[in-house]
Parts: structure tokens; sequence; C-alpha cells
């Protein structure tokens, strides 16, 4: 099983009425590996992250994550994506951080309430995390009070709490300046060092340079 | 030319006033009288015939003043809520109030009052069960005893209630007693002889029986604005002249409430120089009196609003929840429980919980109350929710998801604390909203603050001290629950 991929997509179609937002994307992610999924704004990047997470439907291919196959049609209910969610994690563009939560109650609420791992022990995870990302000290800050970049590690630290095997990140460098840029790349080489796949949509052609691989959608 | 000719007119209006014209004009005018239609036969009523037109005993009395005053024109009716009678005549809306007016000290104390024209007795009605056992207020200890509000009956009601611990229950109008009588919701009915033999025929002699020996005995007078003195006495000598020539008489017999009492009424009547009839033992009450019922309808008030809130909360947040979660035809019923409930009055629908369902399920008015109450702001409620709910970014619900959080664990830890928080202010507006609309409770016998204050209005013949303690409780009460949301909003909205 060592040599499966991660992540194996195959001919991905991904249609909204008669619009093709997605056509016949094919491309593999290795345990350990840094993909970039390179291309201009609407090419689909998005939505192709989107359907591996199963937060939106695809039309024909197939995808494989961790050994769980998603087929056409229809999201699967929450129920039959238990494994998935356990090996997938995403961090949003515009990080979607809960607005009523500390940065550490966003990163422990999953391992509390999913996970069910006592306070104590999710606290502990959060602060090496967010420690570990350079916003420890932010840690009681609400996502109101923190700046684009902060809140962008914050968001880091939430989806990276479960222990995913599979980050997908959409567009992580938008709202960050050059010197946070290689700072970000940096710490996602850190994490994958640690076994961790990345597939890391972006249309910055610097920070794509960075990754093992680059797959370019036109 | 056009103005010498209309300053002309005028000089010549005025000095035609001041040579007694207009005195002479007024008997030209129809005598103008409010009553209320509501009442119903034999007093007034639509008639059926042509509602346009009223009749019954009061508006041929009025018919009758109007001729012996000379008024070419007769009597002239105006309709009038029955417990505004007095304010109105005293604020010049008509000349005189005339539908069941009953004499009071109180009502003689601050009107020009006529000579009362027919004696009623105060009534009980029981039902047929409890005849053997009630002969009189002292048999009701712990009974519920129903009348109409604001009335000698539901003054002998309260002063019963300190002495036999008999509970007083005030209803708006005179029809809906009987009816709760027989359904057992109250124990007795205290009213004018006249209302409960109607009530009686109507039924068609069954359900309840009047007990013969009569509680009090009453009057009907006509009442008029205190200035009008003098014409109040041109009317008692009409009055009385009718009571001599047999035309009043006649017209009681035409609708059958001539009974032996008021021939001998009628004579005393005659003989006295001036009318000082009404039932004993009823004064004027003070300010202080009516402090401690004010204090209770106040605590009624936030009991229903408070209960009612509960309720809608929780019913409302069911609503939003189906109509974001559920599938296809639940989503469709509560779309129409939130449009029926909104599109029709309260007023309706507590009718409808109280009155509607009562031969189905016969609900305390207190609990009809609260259900109607919170039913209604449900729909609200839940309309406020879903806009909340909406309002919390989807991103943030689908990291939720890709966290592995199930859709109530999301509804429970991200998307309802935050939704919270945007329907804080409306919830707050809502409740203030409720707080008023509680007063409509009243229909259905529930006497909180509003209901309260308008019995001390009506005792004390002046909205004006009420009126300031009934807005300041109201205020008190709201105030602070407006600083507490607005505190609350403060606290979680973000720096």
């Amino acid at each position: 099983m060592t040599g499966e991929p991660l992540l194996r997509i195959e001919r991905l179609c991904i249609r909204y009425g008669a619009r093709e937002v997605l056509r016949s994307l094919s491309l593999e992610v290795a345990r350990g590996e840094i993909v970039a999924l390179m291309g201009p704004s609407g090419v689909g990047k998005t939505t192709a992250l989107r359907a591996v997470a199963a937060l939106q439907p695809f039309d024909e291919g197939s995808i494989v994550v961790d050994g769980l196959a998603l087929h056409p049609g229809p999201v699967p209910p929450e129920s039959r994506l238990v494994p998935l969610r356990r090996s997938v994690g995403f961090v949003f563009q515009g990080h979607a951080l809960f607005e009523h939560l500390t940065a550490l109650d966003n990163v422990t609420l999953a391992l509390r309430y999913v996970l069910k791992k006592s306070r104590a022990a999710s606290d502990g995870v959060a602060t090496t995390l967010l420690a570990s990302l350079d916003v420890g000290a932010r840690a009681q800050a609400l996502p109101a009070q923190l700046s684009g970049g902060e809140a962008q590690r914050v968001a880091i630290a939430r989806a990276l709490a479960p222990d995913p095997a599979l980050l997908l990140m959409d567009e992580p460098t938008a709202a960050l300046d050059p010197a946070r840029r290689s700072a970000l790349a940096t710490t996602l080489r850190r994490l994958c060092d640690q076994g961790r796949s990345l597939l890391v949509a972006t249309h910055d052609a610097d920070f794509a340079a960075q990754a093992d691989r680059v797959v370019t959608l036109s | 030319m056009i103005i010498r000719a209309a300053s002309y007119r005028a000089c010549r209006l005025a000095l035609l006033c001041a040579t007694g014209f207009a005195a002479q004009d007024h008997a030209r005018d129809a005598l103008v009288w409010g009553g209320d239609a509501e009442g119903g036969a034999p007093f007034v009523e639509a008639d059926p015939a042509n509602p346009a037109v009223v009749r019954g005993f009061d508006v041929e009395v009025a018919a009758r003043i109007a001729r012996g005053l000379g008024r070419d024109r007769g009597a002239q009716f105006l309709q009038v809520q029955w417990s505004n009678i007095d304010q109105s005549v005293e604020r010049g809306d008509f000349t005189l109030g005339l539908s069941g007016v009953e004499d009071t000290p109180a009502r003689r104390a601050r009107h020009a009052v006529t000579i009362p024209y027919f004696e009623f007795r105060e009534v009980l009605a029981v039902r047929p069960a409890d005849s053997a056992r009630v002969h009189g207020l002292a048999d009701l200890r712990g009974r519920r005893v129903a009348t109409l509000g604001a009335t000698i009956a539901y003054d002998i009601l309260l002063g019963a209630a300190d002495s036999t611990g008999l509970i007083p229950i005030s209803y708006d109008d005179d029809v809906h007693p009987y009816a709760d009588l027989v359904q057992g919701r109250v124990d007795a009915v205290l009213l004018d002889h006249i209302i409960a033999q109607r009530a009686l025929r109507r039924r068609g002699g069954t359900g309840f029986l009047i007990l013969a020996r009569p509680v009090a005995i009453g009057h009907y007078v006509g009442v008029l604005a205190r200035a009008d003195s003098a014409l109040r006495d041109s009317i008692d000598a009409v009055l009385r002249e009718a009571m001599r020539d047999g035309s009043l008489e006649q017209i009681f017999r035409r609708w059958n409430v001539w009974d032996d009492t008021q021939r001998p009424f009628f004579d005393r009547t005659l003989r006295a120089t001036t009318a000082k009839a009404g039932p004993t033992g009823v004064g004027v009450p003070s300010v202080i009196a009516y402090l401690p019922s004010l204090a209770r309808a106040a605590v009624v008030t936030l009991l229903v609003s408070f209960l009612s809130m509960a309720l809608a909360v929780v019913v409302g947040l069911l609503l939003a929840s189906l109509r974001l979660y559920a599938a296809g035809w639940l989503r469709g019923l509560a779309t129409v429980y939130i449009e029926v409930i909104r599109g029709t009055p309260l007023l309706l629908q507590l009718f409808v919980i109280y009155y509607g369902v009562a031969a189905v399920v016969r609900l305390p008015a207190f609990l009809a109350a609260i259900l109607a109450l919170g039913l209604n702001y449900a729909a609200y409620e839940a309309e406020i929710y879903r806009g909340a709910l909406e309002s919390v970014p989807r991103p943030q619900l689908e990291a939720g998801r890709t966290l592995g959080f199930s859709e109530l664990q999301i509804l429970r830890l991200i998307r309802g604390p935050q939704a919270l928080r945007y329907a804080l202010a409306p919830m707050t507006n809502d409740f203030v909203a409720l707080l008023k609309d509680s007063a409509l409770v009243s229909v259905i016998t529930v006497v909180e603050l509003t209901k309260q204050t308008a019995i001390y209005a009506t005792n004390i013949g002046s909205w004006v001290v009420p009126g300031l303690l009934c807005a300041a409780v109201y205020l008190a009460m709201s105030l602070p629950l407006a600083r507490l949301a607005r505190r609350l909003e403060r606290r979680w909205r973000p720096a």
C-alpha cells in the first residue's frame, strides 16, 4: 500500500448547467508530497479542492482519498464521510474562522467535540500547534482581532489539529505579504516532512515553485 | 364684494346668536345620544331588518326624551363602547349617554346624571346542579364568579372576594360569561336580570338557572357632561312626565322588561325631589386602594409575557430549523404556519384558542393566553432566527463540515451561537412588543395591567392618573430589558 498515492483524481468533470468548470482533471498526490494546483482565476482550482473535500458533487470521473472512493452524483451523507473527514483537512481562502470563538477555541473545537478529547488534552495540542505556526501569543484573540496572516495561520492550525493525512489549501498566500509567503512555504515544507501531503490551489507562481510538483489547469 | 357679503353674513349670525335665535335653532337639532349596540337587545341593538338603524328600549327612551325636549329631528344615535360612555359624554362626543348605564355614587359625583328610569336586579346564575347548594354570594367561596367588567356587579364581586373568598372574573362582554358558565369555566355569573334572562332565552331555557333572590338592586340612568346640568334637569322633567303618562311603561312593555317592581319604583321616583338611587356599599375608590390590584395585574402581565416568550422562542427555533433543514412537506408546513399566523390578527387567534376550540379542549384562560401569544410570536421569532441563522457565513459551516462536525453540532456549536447575536436585538424588540400585546388577553378574562387600569380608570372616571401609573409600570418592565439586550450586544460584539 505504501506505493499507493494518498489522493488520486481521474478524469474529473464538473459542470454548472451547460458551463463546464472542470474538464477531465487527473492528478495524484503521494504521501509527504506538496502539489501546487496552478492556473488563472476561474479555472476551477477551488472547485477541484471542494470536490475532493466532498463539499460539492461532480459529474464524471473518480476521486480516491486514502482508500475512500467518491463517485459522480450527489455528495454522500456526512455519516458516510467520516473516514474522509478524518484524513482530509481544508484551509479556506479567507480563513473562515468561527467568529464567536478565540483562536484557541477555533483549534480545539473539533478535538473536543469530534475526536472527544478532554479539554486539557485539546488545549495542549492546540497550544503546541499555534506556537509552531508562530501565533501562540494570539491564542485568546477573537478572529476579528487577528491580522490576515495571523488568521491564516490559525486556520491552518485548526485544519491540522485533527491530524489529517492530506491538507487542502485554497489560495493560502492571498492575504500575505512576500515575507509571510516565504515563511508559509517553509512552514508547509515542515508539515510535509512529518509525512503529510498537501494539495495547494494557488495562482502565485513563486509560491508554487516551492512545491514538489505543479499541476497547471488551463 | 364677496368679502363684504361674507362679513355681513357673519355679523348677522352673531347678532342672531345674541338675540336668542340660537336657542330656537338648538330645538331644531337632533338629540345626539351615545350607546353601545354591541350590548344588544333589549337595550340597543342593530335592527336585523335594517342594520343601519338601532332599536331597543334605550333607543325608544332616547326618542321619548328628544320629543319631550321638543327636538324636531328626534334622537340621533352614536355608537360608543359601553365602558367609554362616561368619558365620551364628558368629551362632548354626544349629549346623553344611555345604554343600561348604571346609577352609581361615583358617576353622580363626576357627571350630570338623570333620575333613574328603570330598576334592575343583580341576579346570580348557576348551573342546575349547583342550584340547591348556592343561594347567594356567601355560598361561592373559592368559586369563580363572572361578570361584566367596570359594573356595579363587578364591584360587588370585588367586595365579596374579600368577605366570602370568591374569585371575581371580569369579561368584556355579557354573552361569554354565560357560555363559560354552561361549559364549567366559571361557577356563577352575577349580572342584571335583563341580561341574565336574555342569555337564558338564547339558550332555550337550559344550561343554567337564575336565582330568584337578587344580590342587589340597581337603576339605569342617563348620563350627561357635568356642565350640562340644566339640560339634565329638563330631561328629568321629561322622564317624570313619561312615567306619569305611561309612555315609559309602554316602551318597557314593548320590550318585555316591564315587571311588578317598576310601578312602585316609578312612584318612589316621582315622589322624590332629587334622585339618590344606587346600590349601597359602593364608594369612590382612591388611588391607594387600587395600587395592590395594579401590582397584581403587573405580575400577571409579566408572567404571561415571560411564559409566552419562552414558548415563542422554543416553537420559533423549531419552525426556523424546519424551514432551513427539513425536506419537502415539513418545510412547507412550517412556511404555511408562519404565513397564516402572521397574516391573521392576534385577537382572532385568542378567540379561536379560547372560545373556538372550547367544544374540544376547554383551556383555562391563563393557559389559552400563553398559548395564543406564544404561538403567535413563534411565527415572528422563527423568521428572525431563520434570518439570523442564514447570516452566518457559509464557509464557516463548510469548515465545520470538513472538520467532521455533524449538522446538529454545527447548529449547536457554530451556527446557533453566532445567530443568537444577530437575533438578540430583534428578539428584544419582539419581547417589548409582546409585553404590550399581552394587554389583548383581557378579552379572554385574564385581568392584566391594561385591563386593571381600564377598570380603575372607569371607576374613578379619569384616565390621567391610571394611565400615567400604567405607562410607568410598562416602562419599568420594558426599559431594563432593552438595557440588558444592549449590554449583551456590546459584550458579544467583536472588538
